[in-house]
């Protein structure tokens, strides 16, 4: 017996390509005779325009076409938003791809310019002409919800996008009946998702055909044909979307944009190929942000420390508009999650949508389960503070017990499985936490300032059952689809409905191939993002790409499987159920000498010379697969942070992961994500935040001032798992891809406010940057002794010859 | 991002580069790019007439003689981290260029380019104002040299005419007494300093016979510390001793005139704040009170 493909940690295929500058993303297609795009993009957070003059920009050298909100109308439908929360009063208000009479974000379209390259396109948009009048504009959701602020949309009053509430027992009456109550104000602070390829689209219009190609940075072409196709008119089957390449995601490609409208809408008044990418100043502007909630949490306990009740009050900023998926996140994937690994008796979560005058707000990677985790783990310190008990213990206390298959927690929904505990101990052994906590009391002693930080979190991934879709609002089904073809040469083509954009499933999904029906896994090939090629899928976001997609892929290769076992029994000339299979192999039980490959089978559905009765030709099948449930992974992280009093600077020391996504497909691919995920959550907890001035203009609009988190300011992070399979799908996999965002972000967090305890600190907003530590210790009149200290400076020893 | 439209000029020679800027008035020097280029990209900068000055030889190189350090305009920040003969004869040099930007940015930004531009967050020159450093810049009627603290007198303003090029920046190298050290605290997006603080301190044992203190990132332009470095002249450096020459170092600033500099990530509060912090973190390296 060979080592089994599956499970292990070969290298990813995809990397070559990547690492050698040979893969081509949308930007480096290049079509005969195609012309480019630039956008004019309002200055104004909130103004009505008075007027448009584009005649000096038409006139300019190069330029075929100037669009303004004008020409579009009738011709291009408003852009949709495609998850329309139930019950939820959701003001489903018009969101034009250019605007026409009123701005509400710096960075909406007011009009396009097409030349024959982009430089002149940018030198036509100077040309431009638009009178503005500014209207008041307001940037957080709280207060744009409040009496009096300035008014988006005349359809929805005080801003309100929605207004959603879930609940699970007696939440009011738990907090009456409390021992100990606490609460805490949240910001969840908008972040720019930043992926490395910013958004970028083509369109080829053939009037000849009635037919349009558009190539575009997406994570669902399948669902972009589909809005592609309500806002253009063009009938579904005449529209080839092609996600080639795509640089990252993290959730701001799932939403079909207004760019890409505009672009297919140009190529298709001038019958020639239509290029628009964006810039990276654009990007920030333009390309959906994250987060931005204001929370109001409180949570209700016993005087042991069991917690019996949570509940919030959440206004969630929508931006100026409703993107594809944004109303899902703060509610479904926010709300809903409200027990994590815990077991709560009594829930509310209570969210309002609110529009502001900002760049609209999407998922971004773990979308309302970090924001979830971040309040449950906050809360939960404070429980152990308040009772007295140390931060581990509460969370031991109040963790589910161990569960193989389905527990109902009190929101409404059923957990697959979990052993929450065994993860949290895993951890504590290499933290050392015990160690850490002795060593923690005698720095203290001195004035050094260390925290540790623990997290334990529970998400929902793999969406999902269509069912659940449906009830709560998607505008769409979240099963997948998998179509595999074995040639006559053994070689196998696996054409996927999903559209991976870095995760690696081009080699997993590989992998689950080789591993189901024996060939080697470097004679698979996977084929994704083109929705002329690829059957029907729901695209890759929430986790789901392995779980539900990995699962079609596996299902047909039994499929297969099944199909091979009767050929295979016919050219062996045995019973087929006489044939035993193992690792490629068709085997007459009781004679091992007598048996068929894959192969040999493969070449010979594929000739068909001799084939038993009623087989049809071919080795090829498809599996439409629809999720019984959720998946939900869980874990444990911790961090170790430093930080120094006398400038507020913090180091991350130290940080230990412990995931459980179920059986790992490639353990490298893993600890890849949960690398990444893990700084990404690191990023919002001490250096990213989109900061708006009074008039909404984005203040930390380029590289420059945006801080995504750099490798050097990042210690090693230690990767460990257990593994809990799923009863829910036929791999058993959980997800992995957002697990070190949900938690990472608390745990830091956790850790600071574990360091500044001494000092009676309690709370501070995100990014921690040094100069709000700082303030924060200058004002608890800190006097320990800062010498010898020696933190987070870039210098050397001293230097002579 | 798109530049507008200019023409591009390419010089052979030192003499040429200074042709060109004196006949066409506004044109702007090319030197690594990385300050040049973001700002045209942008539109903020739009020169009719580039000149790349990228392609003149004897404006590269490190050669040391003597008690200095002459470094051609065009070195780049990589070059002179990387040089043996800079890490012998003054280590700060190496070090502070080491910490500049990312190694993108280190590979293609030069130290001539890095002074023009006179960024205030610019490390090169609080740590070349600290070690008295000159520059010689050529014009058209010959060269001259100019004292770093004297070239760089406001934000993005320094004393350069308009047809003038910096060629060489001379640094003196440090004596065997002589213990140099920057400390900043560096912005997480850019690197650039928030504050930056660079010391030079002459040793007779543990006592200071002489110091030179300059602080950036907090001000338009580099604040020499006369206060501090008095302070610490002829005191027996300790963290105590350290402590109290640095906490003049407000007197300083104000004494210099400047505006402290406060944005969306630091307030000028916080930065007067810490800049005392970043100084002292320096003489404490400096003289081997802390370590890493």
């Amino acid at each position: 017996m060979t080592t089994r493909i599956f499970g292990s940690g070969i290298r990813r295929r995809e990397d070559p390509r990547l690492i050698t500058g040979q893969a081509a993303y949308t930007d480096d297609i290049k079509l005969t005779g195609m012309v480019h795009a630039a956008i004019l993009r309002s200055p104004h957070a909130h103004a009505r325009i008075t007027s448009i003059n584009t005649d000096a920009a038409k006139a300019s050298p190069g330029v075929l076409a100037v669009y303004t909100g004008a020409d579009i109308e009738g011709v291009l439908n408003p852009i949709p938003c495609a998850w329309a929360i139930p019950d939820s009063d959701l003001k489903a208000v018009a969101y034009p791809a250019i605007a026409s009479d009123v701005v509400r974000y710096v960075g909406d379209a007011v009009a396009v310019v097409v030349a024959e390259n982009r430089y002149q396109a940018e030198d036509a948009l100077e040309l431009i002409d638009v009178g503005y009048s500014p209207l008041p504009s307001v940037i957080n959701p709280e207060a744009a919800l409040a009496d009096g602020a300035p008014q988006l949309h005349e359809d929805a009053p005080n801003n309100q996008a929605f207004h959603w509430v879930a609940a699970g027992g007696d939440t009011d009456a738990a907090f009456a009946d409390a021992a100990v109550t606490v609460s805490e104000t949240i910001n969840q602070q908008k972040l720019i998702p930043t992926p490395m390829e910013t958004r970028s689209a083509i369109a080829s219009w053939s009037s000849a055909m009635g037919e349009l190609t558009l190539w575009n940075t997406t994570q669902n072409p399948h669902i972009a044909r589909f809005v592609t196709c309500l806002v253009t008119g063009i009938a579904e089957h005449k529209i080839r979307v092609i996600a080639p390449e795509v640089g990252g995601g993290f959730g701001a490609k799932i939403a079909v944009y207004p760019w890409e409208m505009i672009t297919a809408f140009c190529s298709m008044q001038l019958g020639v190929p239509v290029k628009w990418t964006e810039t990276r100043s654009e990007n920030y502007i333009a390309t959906t942000h994250g987060r931005d909630h204001v929370e109001y949490v409180e949570m209700a306990a016993d005087a042991n420390g069991k917690v019996t009740a949570v509940r919030s009050v959440v206004y969630a900023g929508m931006g100026a508009y409703l993107s594809t998926a944004a109303p899902g996140i703060p509610t479904i994937l926010h709300g809903l999650m409200y027990s994590g690994p815990y077991d709560i008796a009594n829930i509310t979560a209570d969210v309002y949508g609110v529009f502001t005058n900002s760049t609209p707000v999407e998922a971004y990677r773990g979308a309302g389960r970090p924001e979830a985790t971040f309040l449950l783990e906050r809360l939960m310190d404070k429980v152990g503070d308040a009772v007295g008990i140390d931060s581990v213990e509460v969370r031991r206390r109040n963790l589910i017990e161990p569960f193989d298959n389905n527990r109902d927690v009190a929101i409404g929904i059923t957990y697959d499985s979990g052993n929450y505990s065994a993860a949290l101990d895993q951890l504590l052994g290499h933290i050392g936490y015990d160690q850490f906590r002795h060593d923690q009391e005698h720095e203290r002693e001195h004035g050094t300032l260390r925290g540790i930080g623990v997290a334990c979190y529970c998400e929902i991934c793999g969406l999902g059952p269509s069912q659940v879709a449906g009830a709560v609002g998607f505008g769409g089904g979240l099963w997948e689809s998998a179509t595999v073809r074995i040639y006559a040469t053994g070689k196998v083509n696996v054409f996927i409905g999903t559209s991976p954009h870095g995760q690696g499933e081009e080699t997993t999904f590989a992998q689950i191939v080789a591993d189901e029906i024996g060939v080697d896994v470097d004679d698979v090939e996977v084929i994704h993002g083109d929705t002329d090629i690829t059957p029907m899928g729901w695209g890759t976001y929430g986790s789901r790409t392995t779980v539900v997609g990995g699962a079609a892929v596996a299902l047909t290769m039994r499929k297969l499987r099944d199909k091979a076992r009767v050929i295979a029994a016919h050219l062996l000339e045995a019973d087929e159920a006489d044939i035993e299979y193992e690792d490629g192999q068709f085997f007459v039980r009781g004679a091992r000498d007598r048996s068929q490959s894959i192969q040999d089978v493969a070449l010979q559905a594929n000739v068909a010379w001799n084939l038993p009765e009623g087989i049809e030709p071919g080795m090829e099948a498809s599996t439409y697969y629809d999720p019984p449930n959720f998946s939900y992974p869980f874990g444990a992280h911790a961090a170790i942070v430093s930080v120094d009093p006398d400038n507020g600077h913090i180091t991350l020391d130290r940080y230990v992961a412990v995931d459980d996504c179920g059986p790992q497909i490639n353990p490298m691919i893993v600890e890849g994500q949960v690398h990444g995920g893990v700084v990404q959550g690191a990023g919002q907890a001490l250096w990213e935040g989109a900061v708006y001035d009074d008039n909404g203009q984005l203040l930390t609009g380029t590289m420059m001032d945006y801080a995504i988190p750099r490798a050097h300011l990042v210690p090693d992070i230690e990767v460990h798992s257990t593994v809990t399979p799923s009863p829910h799908n036929p791999l058993g996999v959980k997800g992995i891809g957002e697990t070190g965002t949900i938690a990472s972000t608390a745990a830091i967090y956790s850790a600071v406010m574990d360091a500044l305890k001494p000092l009676g600190i309690t709370s501070l907003d995100m990014p921690l940057s040094p100069e709000k530590v700082w303030r924060a210790i200058q004002a608890s009149g800190y006097t320990g002794n800062g010498h010898g200290h020696d933190h987070g400076h870039d210098h050397g020893h001293g230097h002579n010859h | 991002m798109f530049a507008a439209d200019f023409e591009y000029r390419k010089a052979g020679s030192i003499a040429e580069a200074v042709q060109l800027l004196s006949d066409n008035p506004g044109a702007k020097i090319l030197a690594g790019g990385h300050s040049l280029i973001p700002l045209m990209r942008f539109r903020l900068a739009r020169p009719e007439v580039v000149i790349d000055i990228g392609g003149i030889a004897n404006l590269r190189g490190i050669t040391v003689g003597g008690d200095t350090i002459n470094i051609g305009a065009l070195t780049t920040h990589s070059e002179i981290a990387a040089s043996a003969d800079v890490q012998r004869s003054n280590g700060l040099l190496a070090e502070a260029s080491g910490g500049i930007g990312d190694p993108a940015v280190r590979n293609r930004g030069t130290i001539g380019g890095n002074l023009a531009h006179a960024d205030p967050a610019s490390d090169w020159a609080t740590v070349l104002t600290a070690l008295g450093a000159t520059v010689s810049a050529q014009g058209p009627s010959g060269a001259r040299t100019i004292a770093v603290s004297d070239l760089i007198e406001d934000a993005f303003a320094t004393a350069l005419a308009e047809n003038e090029l910096i060629t060489t920046v001379s640094v003196p190298v440090l004596a065997a007494n002589q213990r140099a050290e920057y400390a900043k605290m560096a912005h997480p997006a850019s690197f650039y300093a928030v504050v930056g603080g660079a010391v030079v301190v002459t040793m007779d044992g543990n006592r200071c016979t002489a110091a030179s203190v300059a602080v950036g990132g907090l001000t338009p332009r580099p604040v020499k510390a006369p206060s501090v470095e008095q302070a610490l002249a002829g005191t027996t450096l300790t963290a105590d001793s350290i402590g109290d020459a640095t906490s003049r170092l407000g007197e300083d600033i104000t004494a210099a005139g400047v505006d402290i500099i406060g944005d969306v990530y630091a307030s000028a509060e916080f930065r007067a704040g810490v800049a005392p912090v970043e100084v002292k973190h320096a003489l404490m390296h400096a003289i081997g009170l802390a370590h890493h």
